[in-house]
């Protein structure tokens, strides 16, 4: 075994580097939190960032400004994440089909409108990035914190994040109380289709376009940071941290004879560790992925 | 039926929003499928994995499991079929051909008794852990062909063994003319036989039923319920192994990164659709693989990506009408029976 | 001005196809009583609470609250109109806090919705201290006992300004000591002046805690008593109206030979604590036992393990003679029919294959003999005069009674000698019942032996050879059905007596 190249590792390039790729994990993970602990599962999270991706790039290019561009980027997201609600909250219907669905639904739609907005399969025109906004520091990384610490407040520190919490553990109760479950769950999943979209907007600018298929199964993995971390914010944006150093590292240190596959399956094989129950037990809400139906 | 409508509608929209006549591309679509062999072939050749990722999803949902995985096993399927294929090169075909659709049929069901197992053993959720175990499977296919069995400059991992092939139809019938509609159809079919005979007429089926209708109702009448469910992810995930033969045996003859085209998130839109009846899933297959296919045909007038668009929404809408009907029966139902 | 807290007027409330649930019924509820409303299973008495708590809206008849027309929509309407309930089935989010459950849906909050725990917190700890409800806000629900989370519920109830609580069934997953502190409580919210409705069947308890009794059957007002003019037999009278027509005569079958046989057997139950402790008793060819007990004392775990289904932690069941394997044949008739005994999905013929799929006259291993399941499924329905008498019919659309029928049809002519039945006639009418009752006899005179568990203790009496009562995961007396009579089993239910079943 090599000794580990501590002072490359601390290097603040590859600190950036890492919490670059941690953020487009981060912002649908915390987004998840609040669907899941409402008692829908949002597997459209894939989806709502790809689509959110797109519509900021279009929504940017067309416009020549990042902020518009941030804003179609998350209205596309909010409106995948509507479609859903609606579909499992109202309709009742299966929640991870819905998701899946939604899913081939915006990779479809995304290269459809590429092809016939910028004439190419692959990807959109080159965008303007972040740098426009002339600022001192990363933008995106302060939202992040910030958002961080609202949605820790909200969820367990709110009025709101009380009737969501009740409303994904015993929607019953929830309702015999006079609570409108299905509007919470509502609530819960928008955000998490604001927050997705907000990831997908990163993803465009980082690369200054937009290319077929880039959220490339981060919204998987945010699901996952958000079952490892337990469904709880917090924790989430440890598992995405993790997540985010362990690929930086594999970038940094290319020859370090770890296959990239098996980076790429950590996630995947941490996620279903928890879940069996060899590291602590991870309990999703009791209510997760069940519609809730009023009785007359 | 009343989905498939409403989403070429839907799709009519898109259509007409990009200046082109609905119509007169839904015709051309059709026509190019159905309109002759080669297209019917076509159709064929890609139902064929349908076909057996929708028995997969529907023989877990009968026994009360969603199984999301048929993507994960599907894709480790394949590469145990192309394996055997490129490795026992010298095997006469009445051996190899067998040892290479066992080899997918084994490779799937070992993929999705992960799942099983852990669901028996542990509890855990069937649902996260078949979709984890997609993403793994897809990383260590990925490895496999990259870095254990390369062919250089290429994606795909070595040819298998003529005798491994699974003929096409155009070569051994004449008809089809081009198409790489191939043996492994048959196999599908032969997979729908059993499944049905297996779930509705032998006691083993029955088992599988009462669990996923009632698992109260399984486990007070003495039922195994953790060997079922074992059993069933593994039926699940071998069915929708056999998936590969239709490309790594019967067309390309080497096991390609993404071949699978998302066929394991498709079957769960054809079992749904064809509410898990083995029949209901070859004409589902079908009308996916008319999709599939008719798509690569319109993409002159419209982007194919349409395709995938009335894929989704299919299904959306699908699911969202089952609720209606479910509840107007509910309502039949409880009208009777309500008390204080 | 009168004082009724409640008036209810002329309420009739019709569900489906002309089912009256509630027929012209009249209720008044003096203010500062405790008024029971009791009556059997299906009375009416459920479906005239949810009436006043405005879940459901009478098809005819009036609602005052203190001398005011009122109609409530909703729950949350009558939570604000002063009015609440704690459900039989509690409402309660286990993974939330004490305080976290009783605020939720009326949490002061500030800034940004940020809830002020120290108010609530304070106003809760006064509203304790004035009941005398002493609970650790901070603890989570799920951990906490039955009787505690019932407390929580009347506090939540209390949180909302309720003068009018109604409580459905508050004894039925109560241990006696429980019930003891449940029974205190309300005596202390009397004395604060709340006006207290408490639906329940058991007699007893309605006697010594209640004002004012009003009885319902079948929907109708039957009584409108004085508790303390009244007593066990008017009540009952009222409760179960005219007497039906005896059972066939009971006599010692010629039956000696023991076929169940139960050796100081431990249990446990899910969370794998001890739920059946060191219990011992025979089993007879031609005999019933019945086990009386308050449910949750050990009846299921032991019900489970004796026919199969769930492991014994020491001790030894032998079954006519022979240690009880895991798939020795049992008939077993669950006390949750729609849960374990049925699927509503299959039609009747498949049901009655339920557990039976193995046996050599319906399958081989590789196949199912469907003709003869379907012949064999016809005999059953004429025996037990299973209706709609059609083998194809889905189990979901019989009637309670006619499910329960083929249960028992497809249990009973289980090739074994031993019957286990749970509450065999549990939310049936009279009629199934006694089709029920009378075919657990005639398996009795054909020499098999029964167990039968049922919380109803004339049934157990009317049917039983002896009767085991069960508290607390033991066996707390053992009794012969014609020298014991309901006040003493009830006693020995409680724990309040004992005598060595070691015998």
């Amino acid at each position: 075994m090599q000794e580990l190249p501590m002072d490359e590792i601390l290097d603040i390039a590859f600190l950036l580097q890492t919490l670059r790729i941690t953020i487009p994990y981060l912002l649908p993970s915390v987004g998840a939190v609040f669907s899941e602990k409402g008692g829908v599962i949002n597997i459209a999270l894939e989806g709502i960032l790809l689509a959110g991706a797109f519509c900021t790039a279009v929504g940017t290019f067309y416009t020549g400004n990042v902020l518009l561009g941030i804003v179609c980027g998350v209205s596309a997201g909010v409106l995948i994440a509507y479609i859903h609600s609606i579909i499992t909250i109202t309709f009742k219907a299966n929640q991870i089909v819905s998701g899946i669905a939604l899913n081939i639904f915006a990779l479809g739609i995304t290269k459809f409108f590429c092809k016939i907005l910028f004439n190419s399969s692959s990807n959109s025109a080159r965008i303007e990035g972040l740098e426009t906004l002339n600022l001192p520091f990363n933008p995106f990384l302060l939202l992040c914190i910030i958002i961080l610490a609202i949605s820790y407040i909200t969820i367990y520190r709110t009025k709101f994040g009380l009737r969501l919490r009740a409303a994904g553990e015993n929607p019953e109760a929830a309702d015999s109380l006079g609570i409108n479950v299905n509007r919470i769950r509502y609530a819960g999943v928008l955000i998490s289709g604001a927050l997705a979209g907000l990831g997908g907007a990163w993803l465009a600018f980082e690369q200054h376009s937009f290319t077929d298929g880039m959220s490339a199964g981060r919204g998987y993995i945010a699901l996952a940071a958000m079952i490892i971390g337990k469904w709880n914010p917090l924790g989430a944006a440890a598992a995405c941290l993790l997540f985010g150093f362990a690929e930086s590292f594999t970038l940094q240190f290319q020859n370090s004879g770890i296959p990239t596959q098996f980076i790429q399956m950590l996630p995947y094989v941490l996620t279903i560790i928890v879940l069996a129950g060899f590291i602590g037990k991870a309990n999703p809400p009791a209510a997760d992925g069940i519609p809730f139906e009023k009785k007359d | 039926m009343i989905s498939v409508i409403t989403s070429l509608l839907i799709g009519a929209i898109f259509i007409a929003a990009i200046g082109q006549n609905p119509l007169e591309v839904y015709l051309q679509l059709f026509s190019q499928t159905l309109g002759n062999t080669y297209g019917i072939g076509q159709v064929l050749f890609k139902a064929t994995p349908l076909i057996l990722t929708g028995l997969s999803v529907a023989i877990a949902f009968k026994a009360g499991l969603f199984n999301i995985g048929a993507e994960g096993q599907l894709n480790i399927g394949a590469f145990a079929s192309a394996w055997v294929g490129f490795t026992f090169v010298t095997m006469p075909w009445y051996i190899l051909i067998p040892l290479s659709i066992l080899a997918g049929f084994i490779g799937g069901a070992l993929w999705a008794s992960i799942a099983g197992v852990l669901k028996a053993k542990f509890g855990s959720h069937e649902v996260i852990n078949t979709i984890m175990l997609n993403f793994i499977a897809l990383a260590l296919v990925s490895y496999l062909v990259n870095n254990i069995y390369p062919v250089p400059a290429t994606i795909h991992t070595p040819e298998i063994s003529p005798n491994a092939w699974l003929q096409r139809f155009d070569v051994l019938t004449g008809i089809f003319k081009g198409s790489p509609f191939n043996l492994s159809f048959l196999i599908a079919l032969a997979a729908c036989l059993l499944m049905y005979y297996l779930l509705w007429k032998t006691p083993l089926g029955y088992q599988i039923n009462t669990l996923g209708l009632n698992k109260g109702a399984a486990e007070y009448s003495k039922m195994n319920v953790k060997k079922l469910i074992m059993l069933s992810m593994a039926l699940a995930g071998g069915f929708a192994g056999l998936g590969g033969l239709n490309f790594v045996n019967g067309y390309k003859h080497y096991l390609e990164l993404g071949f699978s085209e998302n066929a394991g998130y498709i079957g769960i839109a054809v079992a749904l659709i064809a509410r898990n009846n083995p029949w209901g899933i070859i004409i589902a297959a079908i009308f996916f693989g008319i999709l599939e296919y008719g798509g690569l045909t319109i993409n002159t007038l419209v982007p194919k990506e349409i395709i995938t668009i009335l894929q989704a929404i299919v299904i959306l809408i699908m699911i969202s009408i089952n609720h209606f009907i479910a509840q107007s029966r509910y309502k039949k139902f409880n009208a009777g029976t309500a008390n204080g | 001005m009168d004082n009724y807290a409640v008036e209810m007027t002329g309420i009739t409330k019709i569900f489906g196809e002309g089912f009256k649930a509630n027929d012209n019924v009249n209720l008044r509820v003096k203010r500062g009583d405790i008024h029971a409303l009791v009556g059997e299973n299906g009375a009416g008495k459920s479906t005239l609470m949810n009436i006043l708590y405005g879940m459901y809206r009478p098809d005819s008849g009036y609602i005052k609250i203190n001398s005011a027309e009122k109609t409530f929509h909703s729950p949350s309407e009558a939570i604000s109109g002063g009015i609440g309930m704690v459900h039989q089935h509690f409402m309660l989010v286990e993974t939330l806090s004490v305080l976290e459950n009783i605020i939720l849906g009326d949490e002061p909050a500030g800034f940004a919705g940020i809830i002020d725990y120290n108010t609530c917190r304070k106003r809760i700890k006064e509203l304790a201290f004035v009941f005398r409800i002493d609970i650790d806000l901070d603890a989570k629900v799920g951990s906490l006992p039955v009787g505690i989370q019932q407390k929580i519920e009347i506090l939540k109830i209390l949180y909302r300004n309720a003068e009018i609580l109604i409580l459905d069934e508050p004894t039925a997953v109560l241990t006696p000591r429980e019930t003891e502190g449940l029974f205190k409580t309300l005596k202390e919210l009397r004395s604060e002046g709340k006006t207290i409705i408490l639906i329940s069947h058991k007699m007893s308890e309605v006697l010594s805690i209640s004002d004012r009794i009003t009885v319902l059957r079948r929907g109708k007002v039957t009584g409108d008593l004085h508790t303390a003019d009244t007593g066990k037999s008017e009540l009952g009278r009222l409760i179960v109206g005219e007497e039906i027509a005896d059972l066939s005569v009971k006599v010692k079958t010629p039956f000696e030979d023991t076929i169940l046989e139960v050796k100081n057997v431990s249990i446990k139950n899910d969370r794998k604590f001890l739920a059946i402790e060191d219990i011992s008793f025979l089993v007879q060819s031609g005999e019933i036992l019945g086990i009386a007990g308050v449910e949750g004392n050990g009846q299921t775990e032991l019900i489970e393990a004796l026919s199969g289904i769930r492991e014994i932690d020491s001790g030894t069941v032998l079954l006519n003679g022979k240690r009880l394997q895991q798939n020795d044949v049992i008939a077993h008739i669950p006390a949750d029919r729609h849960k374990h005994g049925i699927v509503k999905e299959y039609p009747l013929y498949m049901n009655i294959l339920l557990g039976r799929e193995s046996e050599s006259g319906f399958s081989t291993p590789y196949h199912l003999k469907q003709k003869e399941l379907i012949n064999y499924t016809d005999n059953l329905i004429k025996e037990f005069d299973i209706r709609p008498a059609d083998h194809g019919q889905l189990m979901g659309g019989l009637s309670g009674g006619n499910q329960q029928k083929a249960v028992a049809a497809r249990e009973l002519t289980k090739d074994t000698d031993l019957i286990i039945a749970s509450h065999p006639t549990r939310g049936l009418d009279i009629k199934a019942a006694k089709f029920v009752h009378e075919a657990l006899l005639s398996e009795r005179r054909k020499g098999k032996a029964v167990v039968l568990v049922s919380t109803d203790l004339s049934e157990l009496l009317m049917l039983s050879d002896r009767i085991a009562v069960m508290y607390n995961g033991t066996i707390t007396g053992m009794f012969k059905a014609v020298q014991t009579d309901e006040n003493e089993i009830g006693m020995y239910m409680t724990g309040m007596m004992a005598k060595d079943s070691k015998k």
